[in-house]
């Protein structure tokens, strides 16, 4: 008696595994969900790009993993699944594309600019990086772009600085700042108007040495392939470039 | 023991020499190495008298302050990293009072990663030692009260030898645990190379830069603890 419960139950769990996988995966029509992996300062924007998305697409569904654009590349080298890769930096973008796991070129679909996170009022009254070596100051550690554009951009204002902590993405970086721990942080001009009730941007010019171009591309093992494509059309498309801009992202 | 196969399966062995060379490797094996040490010894200071209050003080909550010493068992990490921070950061109920009155800051210092290591390395030796004290007969001690001893006396000269393989089993605990905490180190110290920068954090960095540094650095890691941890139950926590 138990074995044939057992025999129903197998048969049914298999039942449920053949029902997705039945159909080529190129011929699957743009449903099902899009899994996209993106940069940490894209994490606003971008949410709000898949609610979007997910109205003019009905059917679809769109999920996020946001984080450091490194160690993103890292899990797509590893072999994660995922439909889609936007970076915040070419150099962390080429890591996908030297490993042959990107599908096609990438492009690129938005720029961002570097500011100096201060807590709200402007306390230690920074003006530029120059008033930065005489505070505690957060930056992102040099392999994830919003570092490597940091490093750019000190160096070409001759500023050594000596940060107390180097975070793995923009967004912890400005969770220090947001916290109170450091009195600054140099992170994107998007995160520091995502986070405007807490922080306050301060520009400076040398940021305009270091701009990031973020490339978004599909990848080759992509369980969506459709998916992906749709939802890369989507974010060059009109709709999404102006939920970019109002972000504070620059035009590509 | 199979993920521990696989590290050695991959380790590039051929470039390990001159990758186990470089100043970042030592620098983080140096403080990690001082900080769990550092961390187990404040967790002995503070520990083994917490373990003697719950095991023998005879206390009214003692069932709950068994299990708020056991909160950061169940604590992911970076929760505790965020607690930390918020009583002894900067802005914090502790830390703020610290900061004002002696310029004292604990986050992104070696003495932040000391504490955010002990905090989650302490329930170990806790259980640890309330286990050896409720097992060691306290009719020892209270015969060394009726010769006289004082209890500090009695304590010293006869529960600690007592229960000493209970605490030196705790404090191993405590001190592997100390060596591979990240979480609550990384949002409570920081990362700066030398300074706040541990071997796990090395490992987390290196693994989006360089796979194979990565690699190398959790070997290092792996065989320095399974050495320390292999000599160290051998002669202090083996049935004498």
């Amino acid at each position: 008696m138990s074995a044939r419960i057992v025999a129903a139950l197998a048969a049914v769990v298999l039942l449920a595994g053949c029902g997705d996988s039945g159909a080529p995966s190129a011929q699957r029509p743009a449903g099902g969900t899009v899994t996209v992996l993106a940069a940490a300062s894209l994490t606003e924007s971008f949410t709000r790009i898949g609610q979007d998305f997910q109205a003019t697409h009905q059917g679809t569904t769109v999920t996020f993993s946001f984080g450091g654009s490194s160690g993103l590349a890292q899990q797509i080298t590893s072999g994660a699944p995922a439909d889609v890769f936007a970076a915040a930096s070419p150099a962390t973008m080429t890591t996908v594309t030297d490993a042959g796991a990107a599908a096609g070129e990438p492009v690129t679909f938005a720029r961002n600019q570097l500011v100096i996170a201060v807590p709200k009022g402007n306390p230690g009254g920074i003006r530029g990086l120059a008033g930065l070596t005489r505070v505690k100051v957060a930056l992102c550690a040099e392999q994830v772009p919003c570092g490597a554009a940091a490093g750019t951009a000190l160096a070409s204002a001759g500023v050594t600085l000596t940060p107390v902590t180097q975070e793995q993405d923009v967004k912890a970086a400005l969770s220090k700042v947001k916290l109170g721990e450091v009195d600054a942080a140099l992170v994107y001009r998007t995160d520091a108007k995502a986070a405007a009730a807490d922080v306050d941007g301060v520009e400076f010019p040398e940021s305009a040495t270091a701009i990031n171009d973020y490339p978004i591309v599909a990848l080759k093992d992509a369980p969506n392939p459709a998916g992906a494509q749709a939802f890369l059309a989507y974010v060059r498309s009109e709709p999404a470039q102006r939920a970019l801009a109002d972000a504070g992202f620059q035009p590509p | 023991m199979l993920p521990l196969a696989g590290l050695l399966i991959r380790a590039p062995w051929s470039t390990l020499p001159q990758r186990l060379t470089e100043p970042g490797v030592l620098a983080a094996l140096r403080l990690s190495l001082l900080t769990a040490t550092l961390a187990t010894l404040l967790c002995l200071l503070l520990g083994v008298p917490l373990a003697w209050m719950l095991a023998r003080g005879g206390l009214p909550g003692a069932r709950y302050a068994r299990a708020l010493i056991t909160v950061p068992l169940v604590l992911p990490p970076v929760v505790g990293g965020v607690a930390l921070l918020l009583v002894f950061g900067r802005r914090g109920l502790v830390g703020g009072w610290l900061d004002a009155t002696f310029g004292v800051s604990l986050p992104f210092t070696t003495a932040g990663v000391v504490v955010a290591e002990a905090f989650v390395a302490m329930p170990f030796l806790v259980i640890a030692v309330e286990g050896a004290l409720r097992g060691a007969d306290a009719r020892y001690e209270e015969a060394a009260a009726t010769l006289g001893a004082t209890r500090w006396t009695a304590f010293r000269r006869v529960t600690l030898p007592l229960i000493a393989p209970g605490v030196a089993a705790g404090a191993v605990l405590c001190w592997a645990r100390a060596l591979g905490e990240f979480g609550a180190t990384i949002t409570f110290a920081g990362n700066f190379p030398g300074r706040t920068q541990t071997m796990p954090l090395a490992v987390y960095l290196a693994l989006e830069q360089d796979l194979d540094a990565a690699i190398v650095l959790s070997l290092v890691l792996l065989v320095v603890s399974v050495v320390i941890l292999a000599a160290l139950r051998d002669r202090w926590v083996g049935v004498s």
